[in-house]
């Protein structure tokens, strides 16, 4: 039976259209909104403002594909996900896409079968500690009390650092980033533990930010990026591409200001390619040709997009370290638009 | 000549299925046993069907592999390197531990702060009314939220205690340090230890029993054995002679005395929490997050139980209370021996159900972080295997069998309270 | 010497009683100081009480009111106080009270939930309040359903309208087909056509209905349902769908046939013996897996189903204490009238045993209302969940006190008052009983 039908007294109450297996972009567009899965909330992340708007640097991500598929920035319906719904959010077809800062590990890639479209932000697990302790090194923390957010990779990287490391310590797991930040800030725990980035974050909205330090061990690989299902490659595509699109346009120099006087007055073919003026790439993405324009219009380039959310100018204040361009001896590395 | 002819034996005609009253009730079981088995084969195909989609056939496979992540509040011993199936269990325990706890502190309190809502104190009456409307009317998830904040917050961090000029310090002869991550109190120590037997081997369910502790437990109960049979003796001897012989002493005597010379002979002394390195060192440590749920949870409850215990004692009619007083027992033990023990019977039915909630509403540990098995099974463990379906089930499994077994004792001692009524 | 007298023979006049035994004093002796035991806890209850005011007064009085960020707060409080502890920076609650109460539902749509409201309570008056309400305005309760869904998730008027008109058909082929094929019958007739009505025929419907005559309001998603409307209306919704269901469970329950009975224990044994947050993991993880292929409800419903189920099963209890109380003379009276099963329980049971239940459906919708607060925990935006994003943006991050304080709040306004009124019906209950 069409289930369509089954439940078509129920449409009005809230149901949403049911999610094919076959593509996702044709759903998107037939809906006209993207359904993109973020967190319930982490500074500059994610956050909705008092309009109910969202915000944040992986919110951005949701809005370039949105304005790359849709032509519309706003056509983003934000799915609030947690640690434990936001696989079977992305896997059931609530989701189109889960922008989330989700490390990617091979777990994740193979056993629950999403793919990784890319990195967005490179991150590792650090630890921050009071200066007042007078500890420089993680390998100091014998016996410490550690709290973790609960729910992601961390707590498993702890417990392999301070294993292979011999030492001891009193694991706090803790649900949310400002509990964390409550506990640390008591000396409820000496030290808190998660991404560096989250960390910076934290530190940064104390009242005395000096207080306390970063140090210097980073224990874990964190690359975070979008994902999508598995199986659906032209959707996998578009999502890669759009997030290639705003690093690239930061590497050749192509801001939101520029973007429209600079597709009609380069010279340099790739930004040609890029921007639609030369050759059919939208065409082969099953996007029209200024797909790129739009995303980058969107919310600028990479480099907008982390200096307005994250940047140093923000109250977060990350610097651009790993997540430099290539050229600058960062990690970010676009493939080439050809 | 009349003949007189049976009537005629009746068909048996498919209508009357529904319409002979023989007939309708099988009917109607048989019909509703086939919607619920047409409903379950539809849910269990349509899992079939999904999670072939998927790709993740039930399988519980992943209970076998480590886990790889650390439990703070562990009864037995645990390493990360464990099973899936240990951390489990390490959670299941936790979730005892807290429910037990909580519902003792829950009646204790309850009890106190029910006959003090009767109190004729018009201030403490009110304080009381103030208490149980506060805590019915907020949900238990702010509770234990707050309860969790307040304690963070109003008590020191170990790093007060460091230092030439601390600004705290630890109580009762520095022996029970009290910081905002959890109470220290001393711990007793053996050291001429029997040691443990081990049991189950290398198992995910492999665990000790101290015979230390076994043979405090066996002192103990020949102790309460032997004092019963002297109070037995005594009464007889009441009974016959209608002196009754002082035993007070020899009873002291009994529960101290072996008591004394089994801990003498273990060598039995406190280890007593130091401040070392980050945290305090010995002793028995609970936890901030145990605390903190423990009393949100016990104080929640207790308003509940403590409405109970006053509409049980309301139930029992003035006259008893007037009888005590005639036969001139004093208004505390009227209350102790004789309104209480009959208001039991009313309190003791929606009493189960307060304990059922309590236990149930332990699942909000996560909230502190508390590592229950909502926080192992349901949450880490769920969380790095993906295996929702399976945890998710067996995490249900898990409270109902707690539930039913809670119901099960609850309903026993139900009865034999009853037993006693005439 | 007759007129010594050594009786006194006019009356003393009547002296007033002494100063410690009437007024403030008297009443104080009597109520706080009557024994040195009392007069302890007294002593030691106003030191209590004064040490928590103590605290608290300052921290709700002495505070900042107008405040963009948690930043600006704390310099106005060093400005003023010199100090950041011990003040409340209530310019959150200002910032974001409109969101703390209606989540993200569009600012000028905010009459929509609040209409809904006032039409609750004034639908719920000739139950609630049934000797001061005219019984006319149980035309609003039975209307009230479907009028809520339109209100609150707006869309073409004849979504509900059908969803409505499928229980007309049910209720016309029952009442006319009673007399041609018989009660059961005509009941089992009436529901099979509304299922299929609703089923097959209203989708199509609607959907032809909607394109030629386009009648209806803004749409919201539910989505956007958050903050302390999404608490009342899951509660509400659990509550009003789980009551049909509940008798239903309840009557089961007490009835004789065996198979039936067993079904209904089970049902509601294993939802009272799980706790609430497993089903919620249930709807927000599992539900889909359990739903045919392709199906995909949206998480606000999928919770509205599980919280159905979980009321359901105590809804269930309720009701069969209210079946239990009922006296066994008005089952017999019932019989000796020789009125079938469904017409003792429409005509003579169920109007009494539900009267009785309502301060137990009362209590059973506070605790599912305080429960709802659990969804925070599967990412849903209820009051709980927005506090936490509130933490989370940049302006806002690092306050506690103040959110959880207003939440309290609210919950206690509402939940109190209810349980009120649930003490106020049992008085009146009592009194007709005896």
């Amino acid at each position: 039976m069409n289930k369509s039908v089954v439940f078509g007294a129920l449409t009005v109450a809230g149901l949403a259209a049911s999610a094919a297996a076959a593509g996702t972009m044709d759903d998107v567009k037939a809906r006209g909104t993207l359904n993109c899965g973020v967190t319930t909330g982490l500074v500059g992340f994610a956050a909705p403002d008092a309009n109910g708007e969202w915000n944040g640097f992986d919110v951005s991500v949701c809005r370039a594909v949105a304005a790359a598929v849709l032509g519309d920035a706003s056509a983003v319906t934000f799915v609030p996900t947690t640690g434990k719904t936001r696989f079977t959010a992305l896997a059931s077809g609530e989701i189109d896409l889960l922008a989330r800062n989700t490390t990617w590990t091979f777990s994740r890639d193979v056993d629950l079968k999403f793919t990784f479209v890319g990195v967005n932000y490179y991150d590792g697990q650090g630890f921050m500690v009071p200066k007042e302790l007078g500890v420089s090194s993680a390998k100091d923390l014998d016996g410490a009390t550690v709290c973790i957010q609960t729910g992601t990779t961390t707590e498993l990287n702890l417990a392999d650092f301070f294993r292979t490391n011999n030492i001891s310590y009193e694991p706090v797991p803790i649900e949310t980033n400002a509990e964390a930040q409550q506990q640390y800030l008591a000396g409820a725990c000496d030290v808190y533990t998660t991404d560096a980035s989250g960390l910076a974050a934290t530190r940064a909205s104390f009242e005395d930010p000096a207080g306390h330090a970063l140090l210097p061990e980073i224990i874990s690989k964190e690359p975070l990026g979008p994902l999508v299902r598995h199986g659906d490659n032209e959707w996998g595509d578009v999502v890669r591409w759009t997030l290639n699109a705003i690093i690239t346009a930061e590497e050749l120099g192509v801001t939101s200001a520029n973007v429209a006087e600079i597709a009609s007055s380069t010279d340099n073919p790739e930004i040609k390619r890029l921007l639609g003026s030369e050759g059919t790439l939208g065409e082969m993405l099953g996007l029209d040709a200024e797909w790129a324009k739009r995303a980058i219009m969107a919310g600028g380039n990479y480099g907008e997009i982390f200096a307005k959310n994250i940047g140093e100018e923000t109250p977060i204040g990350l610097a651009r370290g790993l997540n430099a361009q290539w050229t600058e001896g960062g990690l970010l590395y676009s493939p080439p638009f050809r | 000549m009349t003949t007189l002819t049976d009537p005629p034996k009746e068909q048996f005609r498919l209508s009357m299925l529904l319409y002979d009253t023989r007939y309708r009730s099988a009917t109607i079981q048989v019909i509703a046993m086939l919607c619920f088995m047409l409903l379950a084969a539809w849910l269990i195909n349509n899992t079939a069907q999904n999670l072939a989609a998927l790709g993740k056939p039930i399988d519980f496979g992943f209970f076998s592999e480590p886990a790889s992540y650390d439990i703070n509040q562990r009864l037995l011993e645990y390493t990360s390197r464990d099973t899936h199936l240990r951390a489990a269990l390490m959670g299941l325990l936790n979730t005892l531990v807290v429910a037990v706890l909580g519902c003792i502190t829950a009646t204790i309190i309850g009890v106190f702060v029910g006959v003090l809502r009767l109190s004729s104190n018009w201030l403490v009456a009110r304080i009381m009314t103030v208490y149980v409307e506060m805590f019915r009317n907020v949900p238990v998830l702010l509770w234990i939220v707050l309860a969790m904040a307040i304690m963070i917050e109003s008590l020191p961090a170990p790093r007060a205690f460091r230092g030439e000029d601390p600004t705290a310090t630890m109580k009762l002869f520095d022996s029970v340090a009290i910081t905002n991550r959890g109470v220290y109190v001393p711990e007793f120590l053996f050291s001429r230890s029997l040691g443990n037997i081990h049991l189950f081997g290398d198992s995910s369910l492999r665990f000790d029993i101290s015979l230390d502790l076994m043979a405090v437990l066996v002192v103990l109960a020949l102790s309460i054995f032997a004092m019963r049979k002297v109070a037995a003796k005594a009464a007889a001897t009441q009974e016959a002679t209608g002196d009754r012989p002082k035993i007070w002493y020899i009873q002291l005597g009994l529960l101290f005395v072996p008591m004394a010379i089994l801990l003498t002979v273990l060598g039995c002394h406190f280890g007593y929490p130091e401040l070392k390195g980050f945290n305090f060192k010995g002793g028995t440590y609970m936890r901030n997050s145990l605390i903190a749920l423990w009393l949100a949870l016990s104080l929640y409850t207790a308003a509940f139980i403590a409405e109970i215990v006053r509409a049980g004692i309301l139930a029992i009619s003035k006259g008893q209370t007037e009888a005590a007083s005639a036969l001139g027992i004093r208004p505390g033990k009227t209350m102790r021996l004789v309104i209480l023990p009959q208001a039991l019977r009313v309190i003791i039915p929606p009493m189960i159900s307060n304990y059922l909630n309590l236990t149930k509403n332990s699942s909000l540990a996560i909230a502190v972080g508390y590592m229950d098995i909502t926080g192992t099974m349901g949450g880490i463990t769920m969380n790095q295997t993906g295996r929702e379906l399976e945890c998710v089930l067996l995490l249900m499994l898990a409270y109902l069998i707690i539930s039913l077994s809670i119901s099960a004792v609850m309903n026993w001692y139900n009865n034999s309270v009853k037993l006693v009524e005439r | 010497m007759s007129d010594v007298s050594f009786v006194r023979t006019e009356m003393l006049p009547e002296k007033a009683p002494p100063a410690s035994e009437v007024g403030v004093i008297g009443w104080a002796r009597h109520n706080l100081f009557s024994g040195w035991f009392n007069s302890a806890l007294t002593i030691v209850s106003i030191a209590a009480i004064y040490y928590v005011l103590s605290g608290v007064f300052p921290w709700v009085f002495q505070s900042v009111w107008n405040a963009d960020s948690l930043g600006e707060c704390r310099e106005i409080m060093k400005a003023t106080w010199g100090s950041t502890h011990g003040h409340a920076c209530w310019g959150v609650i200002n910032d974001r009270w409109e969101q703390l109460l209606f989540g993200f539902y569009p600012s000028e749509l905010y009459w929509r939930p609040i209409v809904s409201l006032i039409l609750l309570l004034a639908a719920l008056s000739p139950i609630l309040f049934a000797d001061r309400v005219s019984p006319k305005m149980l035309i609003l309760t039975t209307a009230y359903p479907f009028l809520m869904v339109f209100l609150m998730w707006g869309g073409t008027i004849w979504g509900p309208l059908s969803a409505a008109f499928g229980f007309v058909i049910a209720y016309l082929i029952i009442k006319y087909a009673t007399e041609a094929v018989g009660e059961l019958f005509a009941m089992i007739a009436g529901v099979a056509v509304a299922v299929i009505w609703w089923l097959l025929l209203s989708g199509p419907i609607v959907e032809a209905l909607s394109s030629a005559m386009p009648i209806g309001i803004e749409a919201v998603a539910s989505r956007k349902f958050g903050g302390f409307m999404l608490a009342i209306l899951l509660g509400v919704v659990a509550i009003g769908v789980s009551l049909p269901i509940g008798i239903v469970l309840a009557l089961g329950r007490q009835s004789d046939l065996l198979i039936v009975k067993a079904l209904c224990v089970g049902f509601i044994e294993f939802i009272r013996g799980v706790p609430l947050i497993t089903l919620l993991f249930v709807a927000s993880l599992l539900l889909n897996i359990f739903l045919p292929p392709g199906t995909n409800f949206d998480i606000i419903l999928r919770v509205m189903i599980m919280m159905t189920l979980f009321s359901a099963a105590y809804m269930a209890e309720v009701i069969r204490g209210g079946l239990a109380a009922l006296p066994r003379g008005q089952y017999e009276g019932a019989d000796s009238l020789g009125l079938d099963y469904w017409q003792a329980q429409r005509l003579i049971i169920m109007p009494q045993a539900l009267k009785i239940s309502i301060p137990g459906i009362v209590s059973t919708f506070i605790g599912i209302f305080k429960d709802t607060t659990l969804v925070s925990i599967i990412g849903l935006f209820d009051v709980i969940g927005l506090a936490s994003a509130i933490r989370a943006d940049t302006a806002w991050n690092g306050i506690y006190w103040e959110l959880f304080a207003f939440i309290a709040f609210l919950f206690f306004i509402v939940c109190f008052s209810m349980s009120r009124y649930s003490m106020y019906l049992e008085r009146k209950l009592q009194t007709g009983h005896h």
